[in-house]
């Protein structure tokens, strides 16, 4: 199966997403370029971290309308399964794929480090092999990572269950301490009502070795070689 | 015509930058500003008929880009 990774101008976790694919999963994985108008044959895409368009005007603002969007949209709609990592996720919140939206972090700092996520939710493409509340330990990278929706909005994706991951503590419990931006309800990653479309903070591709510290976020590209593999998500072409 | 585009936080959404920028204020010794909201303006130079039209313009391009409805609300000035 393949992975397709979007390069925007401004990228800079693109690589890791394509070495995690290729070199620690063994599968295929390509770079594509947002001018590009075509995804190929690409099973799942990636939506990197980094600063796409240099985060000007507001994060991932500009990059919606990259032309490749217009194809990632497409995928999306036809079911295919789209990872969006920290600068991507803030990508689909702006393309609209994914509801809400990112302020600055509530400390104002720009955190960097190892934080504790909760799985909220294993049907989506990016959780299936993830054990029901599993915890993962992964690095966030982030000045912009307060994720924002209206209260009605909030209760929405509590009610669908598309809240997929919660910063807790290294108990478990999502507390205000172990909350690292500020995000309502310690929301720090949903997916889509079809559940295809997946937007976390946190960086799984860059915790796929012990020997980066943590292993723990091959679980997301593992269920995502699973997913397709076994044919539970995948688009209609 | 030029537009004037102000951007800022809806009142329900918390501003940690203008409020930091309000602690600032009270350090050096301005205790009468109760308040700051930080946000965004834009200048546009825009090739419109009347102010109407110019208006217009803005309102779009604040809808479509400039602001985020999520969190953003703006307000719009033309000169005359």
């Amino acid at each position: 199966m393949k992975f397709a990774v979007v390069v925007f101008p401004g990228s800079n976790c693109d690589h890791d997403a394509h070495y995690a694919a290729e070199h620690v999963l063994g599968q295929q994985a390509e770079l594509i370029w947002h001018k590009d108008t075509s995804l190929g044959d690409a099973d799942v895409v990636v939506l990197p971290g980094g600063f796409a368009h240099g985060d000007y005007l507001r994060t991932g603002a500009i990059a919606r309308f990259s032309p490749i969007m217009q194809e990632v949209k497409r995928f999306a709609a036809a079911g295919g399964p789209v990872l969006g990592i920290c600068n991507g996720f803030q990508v689909l919140l702006e393309a609209g794929l994914l509801p809400g939206a990112m302020l600055r972090n509530d400390s104002l700092h720009f955190r960097c480090e190892h934080v504790y996520v909760r799985v909220e939710q294993t049907d989506t493409p990016f959780t299936l092999s993830c054990d029901p509340q599993q915890m993962l330990r992964i690095p966030i990278a982030h000045g912009e990572g307060n994720y924002y929706a209206d209260p009605d909005v909030v209760a929405r994706l509590e009610k669908n269950r598309q809240v997929v991951f919660r910063y807790v503590d290294a108990s478990g419990r999502a507390t205000l301490d172990a909350n690292p931006n500020g995000s309502v309800s310690s929301i720090a990653g949903i997916c889509s009502e079809g559940r295809n479309v997946v937007g976390l903070m946190p960086h799984p591709e860059r915790a796929c070795e012990l020997a980066v510290g943590s292993a723990d976020g091959l679980a997301l590209l593992e269920s995502a070689v699973k997913a397709v593999t076994e044919g539970a998500f995948a688009a209609s072409r | 015509m030029r537009a004037r585009v102000f951007v800022t936080l809806k009142p329900s959404v918390f501003d940690p930058q203008g409020t930091t920028v309000a602690e600032a204020l009270h350090t050096l010794g301005y205790a009468a500003v109760k308040d700051v909201r930080q946000g965004k303006y834009f200048e546009l130079d825009i090739d419109a008929g009347s102010a109407e039209d110019a208006t217009r313009v803005a309102a779009e391009a604040a809808d479509k880009l400039l602001a985020n409805p999520v969190i953003e609300s703006y307000r719009i000035e033309v000169d005359r």
